[in-house]
């Protein structure tokens, strides 16, 4: 039976209270008809004895205490999906907004998901390729993991999200693969620029859309990710898609939250964000990860602007407690028009170590990304040390890290956003940068690796010598 | 008593009709009987919150109470194992509801099907205390499960002994009133109270944890409690890994609170490879895990370090030393937070409720080294990761944190940056345990161990010192004998501060090799000063390749052979005597 309620109490805000209402559960959903005949969608978010508080997804302006009613679904929001997603664009919502007609659904679900049994889960080891050095070559991403682009207003993120969008792929034999593409508060130019640049690479077939744009109504923002990754875990663990959940921007998501939570009269935490802040982002990226015994994976790379390029700013910081890693864009790289713009050193993926190396990428990978951090990690000495006596007063060691630094930098790090890198000339860019240093620094790598791969020379190694003793040239 | 929900706000609900509900008290909320636990009464309402998701409650439903607070099973069958926050097996909780977890669920903490092989320890007659140990059984391969008495009397109705599952009567204790309670090998207990000891004992064994800088610079006791803070990135969960895999601890209860759900599947996958170094059975046979991922409902977070230090505490009543490893417990401060923003509870400090600090002492103080019931002698030492919002130490919970524990091994971001790991900062961390493991040590390791160490940290300290000046005005105006300085102090740093987790050998080192290598480093140092006498640049020492091998002295030098270490001073001894020719001629 559904029932009708005619009139509300009281508004504030994205809020509805209306009394004398029986039978309702708590996160329910319900429709709201307006004398005008227009519809707008809304959940329940408080109840208390007859009271229960409403938020309207479309906002509630042209609302009076009696010009509408308002009927209970007596069910939580649930997104009808089929195979038939991948192509298409949804709103923040999970309405159509392709003009291509209503999906034919084979089943619906509820957009809260609920929460992967952390034994039922496979531990995450094979990657996904981008084809940008820096990332795989030094931040791997890996099938099942969480990995969040921490970028700041004004760089290129987008151009980045849309060049993975374009070149992600998992290794050959490993299966389908699709992508949930989830923007949340981008600007219509923004926009038009990721379904331009979808279109014309061809990727659109694969990619599914939610687009909730920057002066779309704030709860719905607060949907889009859900919606999203529903679609994902649908496609992953029903179609037995690899799915990678591109979601941006993240903190046009928190703001949304922290609007919202004020508009209940909640009392703030930090930079006045709910305190919920945590476990609520942590609904959402928990969903990454793969299941023992069903095929696909959901992948996700969540794209946040830091307020004021500030890492420790809440979102941020949060983000990272709960993510497996993070990949770090920098404000000075990109003003010196260095694309893609990512601080190699502050970046980390913390699933990488079980997913490369022999079996996955290359023999070499491992030691090769390790020796590439420690020694770039010297470059930054080195370039501090210089700019306090001078780059001639250098020690002839520190003038090599400076060459090095830069031959990393435009080498390895430089791409174009067309240049699609296959992992092995990512690995022998890196062993490029790294011959420029003599081998003796290079303790990170074993001799037979440094045999192997370093570009220049070595002297074979004297059987008579005890192991580990330095090598020369 | 039934009562019915008046309101619901996530996890916070109110009940009215409900006068005879305690504080504390476990209840079942609505048709589906939701866990949760009263938190409030104010007159006809009582406020409970709730350790499942609230979807679909309605205002209405029916709600009752169990009649006691929030309690556990313990019993055989907890190692080997997984839980959620409340200790309900999530294996179970997989056989019922799929990959993915279901509400509603009344599943317990062990599995009542399986037979153990149990030994009786009490005959018929037996005067039994609380705390006696009244049967036995193997529960893995490695640890002998004992069951402490939790009631006084006479025993009867002993059975022989032979296998038993949990439910099964063992025997019955008849108290001084006559009253009579059948136990089993299965008990509960509530979690938020601490199980009673004979009493405290001084602390003075340490936790040997095979990483170089815990043991020798920051030492932990057995019974004693360490904080871990660190920003994102820094390694915490590493460090605690490490602890769980090699510490010597007999019993690890690893408490993943609030943290990744691809972390506690690792755990899972690797220490159910690898093997107990004293046993060569897997180290999951010693291990509790209880997995409250930051997905799972923020209530059982709040609960879930109680749980894990109550089993903690019955292990350690049979006479085990136990280490409580709680990743992180800032998670757990959050959840406080957030549950005391719905209970909306006046805050304090950066929104957290004014009674943080006295939770923390509350949880902290359950650790320690005791004389337990059944005359044996058991500790909890419990090591909590603390995840500082954006990485500053001065926020609450570090700094309350920093009050209740005596050793505090500080995180440093830089240092990750650099992949210096584990990346504790020398500097800023300290133990307070030194003086009480001082005996100890020395009974192992000599006392020369102690002068070994305090140079080793004077000299890191004077390196600081050092590094200051060099990075405004390069190294090379610092006179020959801070160089030599500088040089030994990145020797250590390299070669024995960082440690590498992953590599075979140097994963786990064991104490006496730490200060053969500290030794080593020494000597390095002494004899070099002879260089610096002759005013011969100590570049031409490191061009040598000398420096090169003591840094791979980790890699290359067995853990089992400290023989060779005689050598490394021998090679040290000819490096510096070619020098010195070649300056010579």
């Amino acid at each position: 039976m559904r029932m009708e309620y005619i009139g509300v109490s009281e508004i504030n805000g994205p809020l509805l209270v209306l009394e004398g209402v029986y039978g309702v559960g708590y996160d329910e959903m319900c429709d709201i008809v307006l004398e005008s005949g227009e519809h707008r969608a809304g959940r329940v978010i408080m109840l208390e004895g007859d009271r229960a508080v409403v938020q309207v997804f479309q906002g509630t302006h042209g609302l009076s205490l009696e010009n509408l009613a308002t009927y209970f679904y007596g069910r939580p929001i649930q997104l009808p999906l089929s195979r038939e997603i991948l192509g298409r664009m949804f709103n923040g919502s999970g309405k159509p907004v392709d003009g291509l007609g209503k999906i034919y659904s084979q089943e619906y679900r509820d957009i809260n998901g609920s929460a992967i049994n952390p034994i039922s889960r496979k531990y995450p080891r094979s990657c996904i390729y981008t084809g940008i050095s820096a990332i795989d070559g030094m931040s791997t991403l890996i099938q099942g993991q969480k990995l969040p682009i921490f970028s700041g207003s004004g760089m290129r993120h987008n151009e980045l999200a849309a060049q993975i969008v374009r070149q992600a792929r998992v290794p050959e034999g490993d299966g389908e693969f699709a992508i949930v593409f989830a923007a949340m508060g981008v600007k219509n130019d923004a926009a038009d620029f990721f379904r331009r640049d979808f279109e014309e690479a061809g990727a659109l077939q694969r990619v599914v859309m939610f687009m909730n744009l920057a002066a779309d109504p704030i709860i719905e923002r607060i949907l889009t990710p859900r919606c999203a990754l529903t679609a994902a875990e649908f496609l992953a663990f029903v179609c037995g898609y690899h799915v990678l959940v591109i979601m941006t921007d993240m903190t046009s998501y928190c703001e949304s939250l922290r609007e919202f939570s004020s508009s209940k009269g909640e009392i703030p935490s930090r930079k006045g964000f709910p305190s919920y802040l945590y476990s609520d982002l942590a609904s959402l990226y928990e969903r990454a990860g793969i299941i023992e015994g069903l095929p696909g994976s959901v992948t996700q790379v969540p794209i946040l602007t830091m307020p004021n390029d500030d890492i420790t700013h809440p979102i941020p910081d949060l983000t990272g407690y709960i993510t497996e890693g993070q990949i770090v864009l920098d404000r000075e790289l990109d003003q010196a028009k260095l694309y893609p713009p990512i601080a190699v050193l502050p970046s980390l993926s913390r699933l990488m170590k079980d997913g490369i190396g022999k079996g996955f990428t290359r023999e070499d990978h491992p030691a090769l990304a390790n020796q590439l951090f420690s020694s770039y990690a010297k470059v930054q000495e080195a370039r501090s040390l210089a700019g306090v006596i001078g780059e001639d007063e250098l020690s002839p060691a520190d003038k090599k890290y400076l060459e090095f630094g830069k031959l990393f930098e435009e080498g390895f790090v430089r791409q174009t956003s067309q240049d699609d890198r296959e992992i092995s000339q990512t690995l022998d860019t890196g062993w490029e940068a790294l011959s420029v240093l003599p081998p003796g620094e290079l303790d990170r790598v074993d001799v037979p690796l440094l045999q192997k791969y370093y570009k220049k020379e070595i002297a074979p190694l004297d059987p008579s010598q005890p192991p580990g003793s330095a090598i020369t040239i | 008593m039934s009562c019915e929900i008046f309101s619901i706000n996530g996890p916070v609900i109110k009940l009215k009709g409900a006068s005879t509900l305690e504080m504390m008290e476990s209840v079942r909320v609505g048709r589906q009987e939701l866990i949760g636990e009263v938190v409030g009464v104010k007159g006809d309402e009582t406020v409970v919150q709730v350790y499942e998701d609230t979807s679909g409650l309605k205002p209405g439903e029916p709600a009752k109470g169990t009649g006691g607070p929030m309690s556990i099973e313990l019993g055989p069958g907890l190692l080997y194992n997984v839980f959620d926050g409340i200790a309900r097996s999530l294996k179970a909780v997989e056989k019922h509801s799929g990959a993915f977890i279901a509400r509603g669920l009344n599943v317990g903490a062990l599995d009542r099907d399986k037979k153990w092989n149990v030994t009786l320890k009490v005959k018929e007659g037996d005067m039994i205390d609380i705390g006696t140990i009244y049967a036995e059984c193997p529960e893995t391969g490695i640890i002998t499960h004992h069951c402490p008495s939790p009631v006084k009397g006479i025993a009867r109705n002993v059975v022989a002994d032979g296998f038993y599952s949990v439910n099964d009567a063992i025997l019955e204790v008849v108290d001084a009133k006559g009253r009579i309670t059948v136990l089993t090998l299965m008990q509960t207990w509530a979690i938020r109270k601490p199980r009673p000891v004979k009493e405290r004992l001084p602390i003075s064994m340490p936790l040997i944890t095979g990483q170089r800088i815990i043991d020798t610079l920051f030492p932990i006791a057995k019974g004693g409690c360490a904080a871990v803070p660190g920003p994102f990135g820094a390694g915490k969960t590493i460090i605690q890994h490490q602890l769980a895999k090699w510490s010597d601890a007999d019993i690890i209860i690893y408490l993943g609170c609030g943290e990744r759900g691809n972390e506690m599947t690792q755990v899972l996958e690797e220490f159910g490879e690898l093997q107990d170094p004293k046993s060569g059975k897997p180290l999951l046979e010693r291990t509790v895990l209880l997995a409250n991922t930051s997905n799972m409902p923020v209530a059982a977070r709040e609960a879930s370090v109680y749980t894990g230090m109550t089993i903690a505490e019955y292990y350690r009543d049979m006479g085990y030393h136990v280490a409580l490893m709680a990743d992180s417990t800032s998670r757990w401060a959050e959840a406080l937070r957030e549950i005391s923003g719905r209970l909306e509870e006046m805050p304090a400090e950066e929104g957290f409720p004014a009674y943080l600090p006295s939770r923390l002492a509350e949880f902290y103080e359950r650790g320690g080294y005791m004389s337990v019931l059944s005359g044996r002698e058991g500790s909890v030492t419990v090591i909590g990761a603390v995840s500082p919002q954006g990485g500053d130490f001065s926020e609450p919970v570090t700094q309350n944190t920093k009050r209740f524990v005596r050793a505090f091994w500080a995180l440093d971001r830089s240092l990750a940056y650099a992949r210096h790991f584990p990346s504790i900062n020398w500097i800023s961390s300290y133990s307070e345990y030194i003086d009480d493991l001082a005996p100890w040590y020395e009974s192992r390791l000599g006392w020369e161990f102690f002068e070994l160490r305090q140079r080793i940290s004077r000299l890191l300290m004077e390196e600081s010192r050092l590094v200051e000046i060099v990075k405004l005005i390069g190294a090379d105006i610092l006179p020959d004998d801070q160089k030599l300085i500088i040089e030994v102090a990145r020797l250590v740093r390299v070669g024995f501060l960082q440690q590498n987790a992953y590599h075979e050998t140097d994963t786990y080192v064991p104490l006496e090799k730490q200060k053969k290598m500290l030794e080593v480093y020494l000597h390095f140092y002494d004899s070099a000063r002879v260089l610096v006498e002759r005013s011969i640049p100590i570049g031409q020492l490191r061009d040598t390749g000398i420096s090169d091998e003591l840094i791979r002295i980790k890699y290359d030098t067995p853990n089992d052979n400290l023989k060779v270490f005689d050598v490394y001073k021998e090679k040290i001894d000819k490096a510096i005597a070619s020098v010195l020719e070649t300056n010579t001629t």
